[in-house]
């Protein structure tokens, strides 16, 4: 079994609670649950303005970047809280997406490659929005996409599904078996779908003699991928703790003020054993996501084994909490007009985004060394056969 | 104010006038009580240096490494986790001076007279009588407690008690220090579902005390023993453990060693309880991070609530894991054990007591009642009990 090192630092430093603020009045000013829910429905979903002030004004987009690269040189540490400060507004920007899979992807090629590097400035720097061409649900420890090939005259074709942000980039991030391609926006056939959480737009990626420039071979596109997986899989459950936090919050909010016979319904027992459980629940999805960003941050070496811990964890407290959130509001939380719908929608989705739980479960089996049973049923010793 | 290195050299100096391989055990305990070296955090003159708590643990490990004894603090964890707190907080000096020696080193083991038959997470519905033999400055009481753990190796108890019935619940209590030696105490052993006699009964039949043990001002219990419990419950998330630590270790192992037993639906459940169980140690980790940094969480109040249920769960997973041999159990025998300790042990045993988690120190819904209230900031349920006198109450 992987040894723990030294622990984790599972606080927030000064650094971070002070970009929280700064995210969070962004937010409050431009991203509130009537402008999502107006926008979700246009051809439109997501929030350019929002996004700009974000990657460029806060300098999120760059976060994880290195200052000579044009970043901002922070960590993990970092991304994950204004990750969690997403996941609370549900915010319909491309953070995860572009801020954290793409920058991790460009890192992990060759940044004194020109093209690598160029690149990674302009992403740094909120200049242009670029996205991997991977299926949301492609999880840390599963096999590669091979839907791409590339031809001798150097352009793709093939097709990915379920590409998240995808209509929102300038440039896709391709993975073909030769190598990792930067491919411009305006290369590709989008498809948009129809996605169960509206604030997360999906879209099918068609490429058909598309021309990209190559950015690195293909062991070490893969490589980079499979990289970026493990950091996208550690901080999403910073977003889904975010989320379960807004919905904790604004239930027990509701349940104080609604009055069902005679008595505020936060009163009843029977609500409060549940709100109460859901604290719990929460309070421990932040130690997780906390050790996963610290992992992630500082490199440790039980990095995998800690992100599995945290996604096989905080997974199923959004969904429980959005759930709760529904449920607990009554008919209220069952109308388009109230928020909740959003936040189930973001937590159902990214219930399946980078390795479902069960998928990560699988990973701490093997990090954990706890076997699955071997292919043969064990030997019944005595008891009735069929 | 003490720095770390007056503090190292503090305990060199107690190290070298009570060298801990030529020092008996009690003689040095109680030095090192009279250096200020057995709870840092006290007062000077009782046990203390009146420095951050934090400290305790360079001292503790200093003294590890010199191979000096300790004061066992498992087997006298309810003197020093609830009546010594509540001593410092409400006790004479008298008391103070008395008392809290003896209670560190372990000479005189301590039990908590708190928990009645009628009166269990209704606590303050308590019945046990103390009434004022005014003549002798003595208290009489009369009444039984139970679940009181340590009873039979007890010195002293720590007492709650009516003293006047004719007020709301919560008003007529006051607290007490109580000779178990005392005539007319009387210690029972409880039988409990693993087979064995881990707490008591204790009956109370005219048992006098001086007025002098009387610990804060009559009628004012109440307010003392919410301090002992919030002691109780606070010391949970103070321990360190490792990853794979606690009731996990031994199902883990099992899966490992006994490829036989494995199943895809113990596999699955396993996994769960695995993760939910390195989180646990995370958030208690986290808990600690912040009591060191001076911004104590509210996690604390919900360890317990975990704790209880991962134990319960993972024991279950332990009994049904093991296969046939989870059918057997190592003893019924009636036993007495000084203090409770799931190692060693076998599976049904774990499965068995992990039951008494969500019961005992603070029911499971009570603690979710607590959560709910004061960290959620839900309302109270309606109660109609707290302006009625106690002898109007229905039991």
């Amino acid at each position: 079994m992987t040894s723990p090192r030294a622990p984790f630092d599972l606080l927030y430093s000064e650094t971070e609670e002070e970009l929280r603020s700064a995210v969070r009045s962004l937010l409050a000013d431009r991203c509130d649950p009537a402008s999502i829910l107006a926008r979700v429905e246009t051809d439109h979903p997501h929030d350019p303005r929002t996004w700009q002030t974000l990657a460029a004004g806060i300098g999120a987009a760059g976060l994880l970047v290195p200052e000579k690269l044009g970043g901002q040189g922070a960590s993990h540490r970092e991304a994950a809280v204004v990750l969690e400060e997403l996941g609370r507004a549900v915010a319909p920007v491309p953070y995860l997406t572009a801020g954290v899979l793409a920058a991790e992807i460009l890192l992990g090629c060759d940044p004194s490659s020109d093209a690598v590097s160029a690149l990674l400035r302009q992403v740094a720097s909120g200049e242009r929005l670029c996205v991997p061409a991977v299926p949301l649900t492609l999880a840390p420890g599963a096999p590669l996409p091979t839907g791409v090939r590339a031809t001798g005259a150097g352009t793709l074709t093939g097709s990915v599904t379920s590409v998240a942000d995808a209509a929102a980039a300038d440039v896709l991030l391709v993975l073909a078996d030769t190598g990792l391609y930067a491919v411009p926006a305006t290369e590709v056939t989008l498809t948009p779908l129809v996605p169960l959480d509206l604030t997360r737009p999906l879209a099918g990626v068609t490429l058909d003699g598309a021309a990209g420039t190559r950015l690195a071979d293909a062991a070490t596109a893969r490589a980079a991928v499979a990289g970026a997986l493990l950091s996208g899989a550690g901080l999403l459950a910073s977003e889904q703790l975010g989320l379960a936090q807004w919905c904790l919050t604004e239930t027990v909010a509701h349940v104080r003020g609604r009055h069902q016979f005679n008595r505020p319904i936060g009163s009843f027992q029977a609500l409060k054993h549940r709100l109460a459980r859901l604290w719990l629940d929460v309070a421990s999805a932040r130690a997780a996501a906390r050790a996963a960003a610290d992992a992630l941050a500082t490199g440790a070496p039980d990095t995998p084994l800690t992100v599995a811990v945290a996604q096989a964890y905080c997974s199923g407290v959004a969904v429980r909490a959005a759930e709760e959130c529904v449920q607990l509001h009554g008919g209220i939380g069952m109308t388009w007009e109230h928020p909740a719908h959003l936040y189930l929608k973001r937590a159902k989705a990214d219930s399946l985004a980078l390795g479902t739980a069960g998928h990560h479960r699988g990973l701490v089996a093997e990090f954990a060394e706890l076997p699955a049973p071997g292919p043969h049923p064990r030997t019944p010793a005595a008891g009735p056969t069929p | 104010m003490t720095t770390a290195d007056e503090l190292r050299l503090h305990v060199a100096e107690l190290l070298a006038a009570h060298p801990p391989a030529d020092t008996p055990r009690d003689d040095f305990l109680r030095a090192r009580f009279d250096a200020g070296l057995a709870w840092v955090h006290y007062p000077e003159g009782l046990g203390g240096l009146g420095v951050p708590r934090s400290l305790q643990a360079l001292v503790d490990s200093a003294l590890e490494a010199a191979g000096a004894p300790d004061n066992d603090p498992r087997r006298i964890g309810i003197g020093l986790g609830m009546a010594a707190p509540t001593i410092l907080a409400y006790g004479t000096e008298e008391q103070k001076r008395r008392f809290l020696r003896p209670l560190w080193v372990g000479e005189e083991v301590w039990c908590q007279l708190f928990s009645e038959p009628g009166a269990g997470s209704d606590l303050a519905a308590l019945g046990t009588r103390a009434v004022l033999d005014e003549a002798a400055g003595e208290w009489v009481v009369d009444g039984q407690k139970v679940w009181t753990s340590s009873a039979h190796t007890a010195r002293w108890a720590i007492l709650i008690a009516r003293t006047d019935p004719d007020l709301p619940k919560h008003q007529g209590i006051t607290y007490f220090l109580c000779d178990m030696h005392a005539p007319g105490v009387e210690v029972r052993p409880l039988r409990q579902i693993t087979g064995e006699a881990e707490f008591n009964e204790v009956f109370l039949t005219g048992v006098r005390i001086p007025d002098g043990h009387r610990l804060g001002a009559v009628g004012q219990g109440w307010a003392v023993a919410r301090t002992t419990l919030m002691n109780e419950r606070v010391s949970i998330g103070g321990m360190r453990i490792p990853r794979e630590g606690g009731m996990i270790a031994p199902v883990a192992a099992t899966w490992r060693e006994r490829p036989d037993l494995r199943t895809h639906d113990l596999h699955h459940r396993l996994l769960e309880l695995w993760v939910e169980a390195e989180v646990a140690r995370l958030t208690g980790e986290r808990l600690r991070q912040q009591l060191v940094a001076g911004q104590p969480g509210p996690e604390g109040s919900g360890m317990k609530l975990t704790f209880a249920r991962l134990n319960q769960e993972i024991s279950a997973l332990e009994v049904e894991l093991l296969g046939e041999e989870g059918l057997l159990y190592e003893d019924w025998t009636m036993r007495r054990p000084e203090i409770v300790d799931f190692t060693g042990r076998d599976a049904g045993y774990r499965y068995l007591r992990a039951k008494g988690n969500s019961i005992e120190g603070g029911t499971s819904e009570i603690l979710l009642n607590i959560v709910a209230e004061r960290v959620l900031g839900l309302p109270a349920e309606p109660r109609d009990d707290k302006d009625l006198a106690w002898k109007d109450l229905a039991r």
